[in-house]
């Protein structure tokens, strides 16, 4: 199903406020390990790195595995000591990007 | 430990925690409404002593993810199908909107009354057939398929609209006669274990059965987000696996069969409040 990634941040914070972020993608995550009903290896798909920066710069990433489940959910916290922008991406295996943006004022 | 032995004490400490998280206001907007999970003194005639929904049956790392909108994935098929609802389709070109406006008070209590009885087909049909009908008759549009995505995704929304309201399904008049077929299967026992949903979910809830804790095998919580399926599911589907589980033939998805089975087990929910979508392992 393609629908759009849900992020959680909040819409402001104060000077240095270590913020809690969620962020969860819908997505099948085929392991590459199953076989349809004819016997044929299901290829693998699934989002192998998932990144977030917040005004460029690297804020969390991490590469995912055939392991983990489908909906991929993640929750992290980030410190904010300036308003600016935090950039989500995943990328899937085949190189398809999603990705979504989310604002953040100071004060 | 059994859930039938907790006591008042836990119980209460329970709610404790539940109201000291709205103080603080930690993200529990599914609590806005009081859920009604457990009804200690059930009607008179009612087959059970208490009735308990499904979610009282499950680890708080369960709960906690049903609790929260956000991290309940179930809401990205209610979101999916509230995108489906504006959607005009088929050849009178129209969508859910047109005729049925704001959902939140057009579906206000619809997921809590399902089956419900239907004039021109003389008997009970589900939700799922509900908004088939709608599709081919007033949309002129094709029907979706059961467990289709669209499907899954507008029966989540539409259930979700009556979230918090108690389930209440008409057994009499007219469907008197489907009720009794739905409550004759629930105490048939089928398949190579000849076993019945009773035996489970009426003679041994509260108990494990392996590694699982059996439920009183309630679906005020449906379309489920089951964590085993790794996506939402229908009332249908459970019973298929209900089915296959004690080797027995299923009956088909949107059966009439299942739809009595429906009926009756939605009565058994009687008062319990619908918390569609809920998660479930």
């Amino acid at each position: 199903m393609a629908s759009k990634p849900r992020v959680k941040v909040p819409k402001k914070a104060e000077k240095g406020e270590i913020i809690t972020i969620k962020t969860l993608l819908s997505h099948k995550m085929e392991s590459g390990q199953r076989k349809d009903k004819k016997g044929n290896k299901i290829p693998r798909k699934i989002i192998n790195k998932f990144t977030c920066t917040f005004n460029g710069k690297m804020v969390f990433s991490c590469d995912l595995e055939p392991a983990i489940s489908a909906n991929p959910y993640f929750k992290f916290n980030a410190r904010v000591d300036e308003p600016g922008t935090f950039e989500f991406t995943w990328v899937e295996d085949g190189g398809a990007v999603f990705s979504t943006k989310k604002k953040i004022r100071i004060g | 430990m059994g859930l039938r032995k907790m006591g008042p004490n836990k119980r209460n400490l329970a709610v404790g925690a539940v109201m000291a998280l709205m103080t603080l206001g930690l993200g529990v907007a599914a609590q806005a409404q009081e859920m009604i999970r457990r009804i200690d003194n059930p009607p008179p005639g009612h087959p059970l002593p208490e009735i308990i929904s499904g979610y009282e049956f499950r680890a708080p790392e369960t709960q906690a993810l049903q609790d929260d909108d956000f991290d309940n994935p179930g809401f990205l098929w209610v979101e999916q199908g509230e995108e489906l609802w504006d959607e005009a389709e088929g050849k009178a070109g129209k969508s859910c909107a047109d005729c049925h406006g704001d959902p939140a008070e057009s579906m206000k209590t619809a997921g809590a009354e399902y089956p419900k009885w239907n004039e021109k087909l003389g008997k009970p049909i589900n939700l799922e057939a509900r908004i088939n009908l709608c599709r081919t008759e007033n949309m002129q549009a094709k029907p979706w398929k059961l467990e289709s995505e669209q499907m899954l995704s507008m029966t989540s929304f539409v259930r979700t609209q009556a979230r918090g309201v108690p389930v209440k399904v008409q057994i009499d008049g007219p469907m008197k006669p489907f009720f009794e077929k739905g409550k004759k299967l629930y105490y048939t026992r089928m398949g190579q274990l000849d076993m019945a949903c009773a035996n489970c979910h009426e003679d041994n809830y509260g108990k494990r059965i392996r590694s699982d804790m059996l439920s009183q095998g309630q679906i005020n919580g449906f379309p489920t987000y089951r964590l085993k399926w790794q996506k939402v599911g229908s009332i249908h589907r459970r019973f298929k696996g209900c089915m296959k589980q004690v080797r027995a033939e299923p009956f088909k998805p949107g059966s009439d069969e299942f739809t009595a089975l429906e009926l009756y087990v939605a009565y058994r929910g009687t008062g319990l409040s619908v918390e569609a979508p809920a998660v479930r392992q």
